[in-house]
């Protein structure tokens, strides 16, 4: 992706090449709803219209406005603004990795150790606070979660092997 | 009528249950909690909420639900006032004259101004959903499929023409949104569609998911990326300030009384209480002697928004409890927990849940009564909340939305789903897709697809039977004047600026 400079300073990528970028998702989103809605069939049958009816024309109407989105973000002149520097989406990337670690860990070894683990690293590693503080907030806030959810509301949540060894 | 009004004393019966009064002031302080922290809202804030209500009575739940709600929309002005960090969408409008009043020292007459103006926007919106909803669900009980289809179709088309967002991307974002909700079995064949063999996908997406992931993670992630640090004001609220700004109040009656009317229209097409509270706020600057002066700290340019924005997001629940269609999110997100404990939305409720509707409607009064009270008397304390580090907060809400993905349907895969929605919720925000439409598309999508069917069946594929009668086509119409609203005002005034232009010529 090339880079566009700002008055600012700070680069980044432009906010036209994005907005490009979301409406040809947006597109192809379509085009996979147009396809699996020919599969089941868009036509009239005996019982009425099938089950593809609704979602294809729905697919075509997203497909078509993505068209005049595209249209209409090439027709503006390039005014080189960003859609944000890469400082930033650094910023946003390092809560976004983490948290995609922790939906993925979640699974394994259950919602209040994931959760714990992510409090802590968070804390640590942004907010800078001692170690003592970071596990302090890392641990209370699961355990108040599980005595909300497990104990008064009757809520279960992912549990892992910790749980289990602890008899839950 | 008398019959509503005997209801509606059974309803506050059953609110002042001890338990119920409980969870009342419990979800107004949860609300304002959520109003008060980036990335919680009303809408994702009950999402999250919903499971811990699974196991209460229907009447319960939406007591405390809508309690979150009418917090959430409180707090939403404490973070603009001191903070000038709109909590939420809707007080963006609060923080252009609430904040200078703070920078000059009165943060005391801007909060009490603020709460009381919200607090009197409420009660107007359920005055009028008290004698309006009853009627509204007895008339729509005689809806066919044409008549409920044009009902959603007037929503929808009013959120092209009403949103300030490119039409194509409201448009875009809507049918994405109706795309995603028909992912999965269709009700009317039995037929799976859109499902590619993946498993996780019978199910469908849920629009819970999508609301705590596409408001709730979207929203964490547009806030790291400003690298937000909080600097607010200090807020003291005496009641000696309170009493004072309330003598010096009743000078605005205009201002508050034009704002519920916006606000209440607004509300009711789902429009929303964002657009109101701007456009209440845009009228007043245009009419006030002192408009000139707004955005330095003018008390009218706190209480025209304010009051807009709760007379809408309150009476959002009109068309929600009376027809099904809900006017914002966060309704959506109560039609939803209606779904949830097994009741059917719609007219109906109010001849098969009394009970329940007129608990919510009971709730409404006592739920903003309490919520001014808590608002006035906690203020600090919720304004200390934010003064909490982001690398604390945000991580914490993480794992909330997480949790409250989760118990949706006890499924990590959906937790999965809810990072993949708060990425698109982030460069749909920052390319200005309009979030809300395609919430409510999700939502609205079954039962949509259902009418719009079962009207084609009726009259053999024939489009005709959207005019067979004339509250059809009426709706319609109204639809589609909705629909092109922007480009038939442009003519309008094109018209005019040409008829006056022709006067000057002669």
């Amino acid at each position: 992706m090339s880079d566009t400079t700002e008055e600012t300073g700070g680069t980044g990528p432009s906010h036209r090449r994005v907005e490009l970028g979301v409406a040809g998702f947006m597109a192809l989103l379509a085009l996979i709803g147009i396809y699996g809605s020919l599969q089941v069939g868009i036509g009239w049958a005996a019982d009425g219209p099938r089950a593809g009816f609704f979602p294809f024309y729905v697919s075509l109407i997203v497909l078509i406005s993505c068209a005049v989105n595209v249209v209409q973000a090439l027709a503006k002149p390039a005014d080189g603004k960003l859609f944000a520097e890469w400082a930033q989406l650094r910023q946003v990337g390092s809560v976004l990795l983490p948290s995609a670690i922790y939906v993925l860990l979640v699974p394994y070894v259950g919602m209040y150790v994931a959760s714990a683990l992510l409090i802590g690293f968070f804390m640590r590693w942004f907010g800078h606070y001692r170690w003592a503080v970071a596990a302090g907030v890392a641990l209370l806030v699961p355990i108040l979660t599980f005595f909300m959810f497990e104990v008064w509301f009757l809520v279960p949540l992912p549990k892992g092997p910790l749980e289990t060894w602890l008899g839950y | 009528m008398l019959e509503d009004i005997g209801n509606l004393f059974h309803g506050f019966a059953v609110v002042v249950q001890p338990f119920n009064l409980g969870l009342m002031v419990l979800g107004i302080v949860l609300g304002v909690i959520v109003g008060v922290l980036p990335g919680l809202g009303g809408a994702n804030g009950i999402a999250i909420l919903l499971p811990l209500t699974f196991s209460m009575s229907p009447t319960s739940a939406i007591i405390m639900l809508s309690c979150i709600y009418w917090g959430a929309l409180f707090g939403g002005a404490i973070t603009s006032i001191l903070f000038n960090i709109p909590g939420e969408p809707w007080s963006v409008a609060t923080t252009f004259d609430g904040y200078p009043m703070a920078q000059k020292g009165q943060a005391g007459q801007a909060l009490t101004a603020a709460f009381t103006s919200s607090f009197v926007g409420a009660l107007f919106a359920v005055i009028v959903i008290t004698l309006v909803a009853p009627l509204v669900a007895s008339f729509a009980l005689e809806f066919g499929p044409p008549e409920i289809f044009s009902v959603y179709f007037l929503a929808f088309c009013s959120f092209v023409g009403l949103s300030k967002e490119p039409p194509f991307k409201t448009v875009a974002s809507m049918m994405l949104g109706f795309g995603l909700g028909a992912v999965g079995l269709d009700q009317m064949t039995g037929q799976l569609r859109l499902t590619f063999g993946v498993e996780q996908m019978l199910n469908g997406f849920d629009f819970l998911i999508a609301v705590i992931g596409l408001f709730g993670i979207g929203e964490i992630l547009l806030t790291m990326e400003e690298g937000l640090s909080f600097r607010g004001k200090a807020a003291s609220l005496n009641l000696k300030v309170v009493l004072q700004t309330w003598t010096e109040l009743p000078r605005y009656w205009m201002v508050s009384l034009r704002s519920c009317l916006i606000g209440c229209w607004m509300g009711i097409s789902p429009a929303g209480a964002t657009p109101a509270s701007f456009m209440s706020y845009g009228i007043a600057k245009r009419i006030s002697k002192r408009g000139h002066l707004f955005g330095t700290g003018q008390i009218e340019g706190v209480v025209a928004p304010e009051t807009a924005a709760h007379a809408a997001g309150t009476s959002a629940l009109l068309p929600m409890i009376s027809l099904g269609v809900p006017g914002s999110p966060t309704a959506a997100v109560l039609l939803g927990g209606l779904l949830i404990w097994g009741l059917q939305p719609g007219p109906l409720l109010f001849t098969e849940q009394k009970d329940f509707v007129w608990g919510l409607i009971a709730s409404m009064y006592m739920g903003n009564i309490v919520g001014l009270l808590i608002v006035l008397t906690c203020v600090p304390l919720f304004a200390a909340i934010l003064r909490i580090p982001f690398s604390v907060i945000a991580p914490i809400i993480l794992v909330f939305c997480a949790i409250g993905a989760y118990t949706v349907h006890n499924n990590t895969f959906d937790v999965v789903m809810m990072l993949v929605f708060g990425v698109a919720g982030y460069f749909m925000k920052k390319t200005n897709y309009p979030l809300a439409p395609m919430v409510l598309a999700i939502v609205l999508g079954d039962k949509a697809e259902e009418s719009f069917r079962q009207s084609l069946l009726a009259s053999q594929g024939g489009f005709s039977v959207f005019w067979s009668s004339g509250l059809v086509s009426t709706i319609m119409v109204l639809g589609l004047i909705a629909l092109f609203w922007p480009i038939l005002q442009a003519a309008w005034t094109r018209a005019r600026a040409s008829i006056s232009g022709l006067r000057t010529a002669e």
